[in-house]
């Protein structure tokens, strides 16, 4: 097991240097600079913001340069804002990111999981429909639709909950983590019951049924561990989707986090906030997906001893 | 057969006999997080931001976007702006009613009879924030680090006026003394102009001509150092009626009244909070639940909604800006003056407003918004699609036969593509032209126009001064903001030489009026509407005087109903 992780540690680099390469070259290409506004910029004063961001030098010169501080971990100073550095943007939005996303997966895993499930123990039947009808809406309802149908429901009719803002309000991080849990739940609602449909026709499942093991026990202990292996392979992507794309709940609900540095970025032209994004959440998309293949691993024995652990 | 929820109960204690102590536990953590959520919801009742706001001195403000820097010498846009303005304060401010220069950390200033020379005298009791006094000395150390060309200052023309500050600023000169501001005492400021200007007191209260504390500049950085970490909370110093309290990045700034400001008595408010929203809708809902007092803009489609239910809450005042399109007059079909003016005279400009707009702006027949500084510029153009068909034929292009395909660009926004959408549909039924409408993502956009690559583009000029030369210089041809590349010696010289020259201020009108003729007969920028500012106000906010500039004048303001 700790061969395969290194090995897939190891092959991580140069996807990391291509996505590193790719991206720098594309950022410079676009057209428009950082220092391009309404208002046009005196050319001995562009001349000197560019001999301050070092963009007077060649491009080579200026990739290799952002490689070399990359290694020392350090991300540059950021365009749009003077006087703050990508390691303390990054280091101020990505908690607030995370700690959405990990809700956002907990209210999917919660919702999605029991009903996927409880289709799945009664397929075709007014339950399932009606679930997997709930599943589809919500897989094809954006959340720039539900974000604000919640708001005008829970915020503003029903005076339930803060409409805006992120552990400013009490209650204020429910709606956001139930809009961005909302898209997953329908996807986990989908997987765990094609998952938990597949396992129960399985001989193992009978033998257990024929064994006399109440319900329960053959649903939740031989049933869901087999049957949750879909969810858990995706939940790697899931949670590296929810981190780079919760631009738009953090835009609606007026969130501090990575998200709309991201988006911002790529709109200003912000060269090393762009670089210093894509690099770190990168890194963290292929850590998620390891770890979701070990945990995918750990619970199906077949790939676990096929990697070299011991069941 | 029981009903249903009988079934469900009977299921539900099945289940519950049938659980081991791990499940309980789990079922135990869920009922417990489904009670607090249930507790929030019942907290989240009580008092609102605004309300709270009122009974402590908080004004919660929201700001649109995310302060770049508030560095007065870094700072570009609009939201750092209306935060600069409650830290610091000008030699000289502004009346907010009228915008008329008045006494600011300067007590007083005496002209010269030739205009060219300044006395200020600075305040005794001028301190900064930390309680160190503000002398004539921080002015003339500021002043060059404004101008300094290490600085990339992108507003150091403001102090352009200065004797020798161009040459300065653009690295033609290294001597700062030459430049004509001096430091006669510790509280009197002398100023030498290179043209007597008449607008020169009005620049004194632009951020960039500000003075900041050359003690903490120092002290976490060299002078000139844009990455500084000055402007950080617990560092930063200022000369406004607040100081710098707790700054979140893309949370909240917020504010705190300065002790040692030298109008204290006068400060009402305790706090400002300003909140960086980007998103429109998301701040109306804010406003609509009591968790701000004031918004950046209101959107469009919520105007008329406000406008019915809640009208005292609705700003809608004018504001010094024009929206205007421009034509690339380097290439044809838009090298002839007749085509250019023929499609400024087949836009409805009226019906813009109000059938695209919500009736939020004034349609503009001028480059220069009616009102800057006593000028009423000349209204030579109207909707007239008769003399514009004609002039179109006359240009041979009769009935729009043999119009070449040519493009509307405008940047990437649902107003902007409402508008063109509009002016399209009124050139192809008034002059049956087809024009392509073209968007583009906010800096392609803006390298298009610098780059002369568009045919016709949207554009919009908001003034930084409320003096008509601020947007007749748009059509200066050295002007790098021109960007139609209209050039005409005539119109340079009027406004590079016979202007600043005018002895009297009848005649600089009179001579503005004519450079005004001048664009509005040859047509590179088609005025379209004149900006309104548009946001939503708390009725509890009093003295927040509505003026031309949308200038902001904390000191004033005071809450409660």
């Amino acid at each position: 097991m700790l061969r395969f992780i290194f090995t897939r540690l190891l092959q991580a680099i140069p996807v990391l240097l291509v996505v590193i390469t790719v991206t720098f070259f594309l950022v410079r290409f676009a057209p428009g600079g950082p220092f391009d506004g309404e208002r046009k910029v005196d050319p001995s004063v562009l001349k000197a913001l560019e001999a301050q961001y070092n963009l007077d030098q060649p491009l080579i010169t200026q990739y290799f340069s952002y490689l070399g501080d990359l290694i020392q971990g350090d991300l540059g100073p950021s365009f749009k804002y003077p006087g703050r550095s990508v390691n303390e943007l990054i280091g101020a939005g990505f908690p607030i990111t995370a700690e959405l996303g990990i809700y956002a997966i907990l209210v999917a895993l919660a919702i999605g999981g029991c009903a996927g499930v409880l289709s799945a123990l009664k397929p075709n039947s007014t339950r399932d429909y009606v679930s997997m009808s709930a599943a589809m809406i919500g897989i094809c309802m954006p959340a720039f639709l539900l974000g604000p149908l919640l708001i005008l429901i829970f915020g503003i009719w029903l005076e339930w909950l803060p409409v805006s803002g992120w552990g400013d309000l009490p209650g204020d991080k429910v709606l956001p983590s139930l809009t961005l849990g909302a898209v997953y739940a329908a996807y986990v609602a989908r997987l765990s019951r094609g998952g938990m449909l597949e396992v129960l026709s399985q001989d193992y499942i009978r033998t257990a049924r024929a064994k006399g093991l109440p319900e329960h026990v053959v649903i939740l202990k031989h049933g869901l561990r087999a049957g949750m292996l879909p969810v858990v392979a995706y939940l790697g992507p899931a949670f590296a989707g929810i981190l780079s794309g919760s631009f738009v709940i953090e835009s609606v609900f007026q969130i501090h986090g990575l998200g709309r540095f991201y988006v911002l970025a790529a709109f200003n032209r912000d060269y090393t906030l762009i670089m210093g994004c894509t690099v770190f959440l990168a890194a963290l998309i292929i850590l998620f997906n390891l770890f979701s293949d070990v945990l995918a691993a750990y619970l199906n024995p077949r790939l676990r001893s096929q990697l070299g652990g011991k069941s | 057969m029981h009903p249903p929820h009988l079934r469900a109960i009977e299921l539900l204690r099945t289940l519950m006999r049938q659980t081991s102590p791990k499940q309980t536990l789990h079922r135990l953590l869920i009922s417990t997080l489904a009670l607090t959520s249930l507790t929030l919801m019942a907290c989240s009742n009580g008092e609102t931001r605004v309300e709270s706001g009122n009974r402590d001195g908080i004004f919660h403000v929201e700001n649109s976007a995310e302060p770049q820097s508030i560095d007065p010498h870094v700072s570009t846009g609009v939201p750092e702006n209306n935060i600069i303005l409650a830290l610091f304060e000008g030699l000289v401010s502004k009346d907010p009613a009228d915008l008329t220069p008045v006494p600011g950390i300067a007590e007083r200033w005496e002209i010269s009879e030739d205009g060219k020379t300044y006395l200020f005298y600075i305040r005794e009791n001028a301190r900064w924030s930390d309680g160190e006094p503000i002398t004539a000395h921080d002015y003339v150390w500021s002043w060059s680090r404004s101008l300094n060309p290490q600085m990339a200052n992108e507003y150091a023309y403001m102090l352009f006026p200065l004797k020798n500050a161009e040459p300065y600023a653009t690295g033609k000169m290294d001597n700062f003394d030459e430049v004509g501001v001096h430091a006669i005492s510790d509280r009197i400021l002398k100023v030498e102009l290179e043209n007597p200007t008449d607008y020169f007191l009005q620049l004194l209260d632009h951020h960039s001509t500000y003075a900041v504390p050359k003690h903490t500049i120092l002290k976490y950085g060299s002078k000139t150092d844009r990455f500084s970490n000055w402007t950080r909370p617990g560092n930063m110093v200022s000369s406004g009626p607040f100081r710098l309290k707790e700054w979140d990045i893309y949370k909240v700034l917020k504010v705190e009244k300065n002790p040692y400001y030298w109008d204290k008595d006068t400060v009402s408010l305790n706090e400002i909070h300003f909140y960086p929203i980007e998103n429109f809708s998301t701040a109306e809902r804010m406003f609509r639940v009591g968790q701000v007092h004031k918004t950046f803009e209101i959107p469009l489609n919520k105007v008329d909604v406000y406008r019915k239910e809640n009208p005292e809450t609705l700003r809608n005042e004018p504001y010094i800006g024009t929206y205007y399109y421009q034509f690339n007059v380097t290439k044809p079909p838009f090298d002839d003056v007749r085509v250019r003016r023929a499609l400024s005279l087949a836009i409805d400009r009226e019906a813009i407003n109000h059938s695209v707009m919500f009736g939020v702006v004034e349609p503009a027949y001028t480059l220069t918004p009616p009102g800057a500084s006593g000028y009423e510029p000349p209204k030579l153009i109207s909707f007239d699609p008769e003399e514009a068909r004609r002039l179109l034929a006359e240009a041979g292009y009769p009935n729009g036969e043999g119009f070449p395909e040519v493009e509307l660009l405008y940047n990437t926004n649902e107003s902007h593509r409402k508008i063109a959408v509009a002016v399209q549909q009124m050139w192809n039924e008034n002059l049956n032209l087809n024009i392509q409408l073209l968007n583009q993502e906010w800096k392609v956009y803006l390298a298009s126009r610098n780059n002369l690559d568009y045919d016709i583009a949207r554009a919009g000029w908001i003034g930084d001064i409320v003096n008509p030369i601020n947007f007749l210089d748009l059509g200066l041809s050295s002007n790098g903001n021109n960007r139609s590349g209209y050039n005409n010696p005539a119109y340079d010289e009027l406004i590079l030489k016979t202007i600043p020259e005018s002895a009297t201020k009848e005649e600089r009108l009179a001579n503005f009026a004519k450079a005004e003729e001048i664009i509005l007969n040859e047509m590179p920028f088609v005025p379209i509407y004149t900006y309104k500012t548009k946001y939503l106000l708390d009725p509890s906010v009093k003295g927040l005087t509505p003026n031309f500039m949308d200038y902001y004048s904390y000191k004033h303001v005071t809450l409660g109903n």
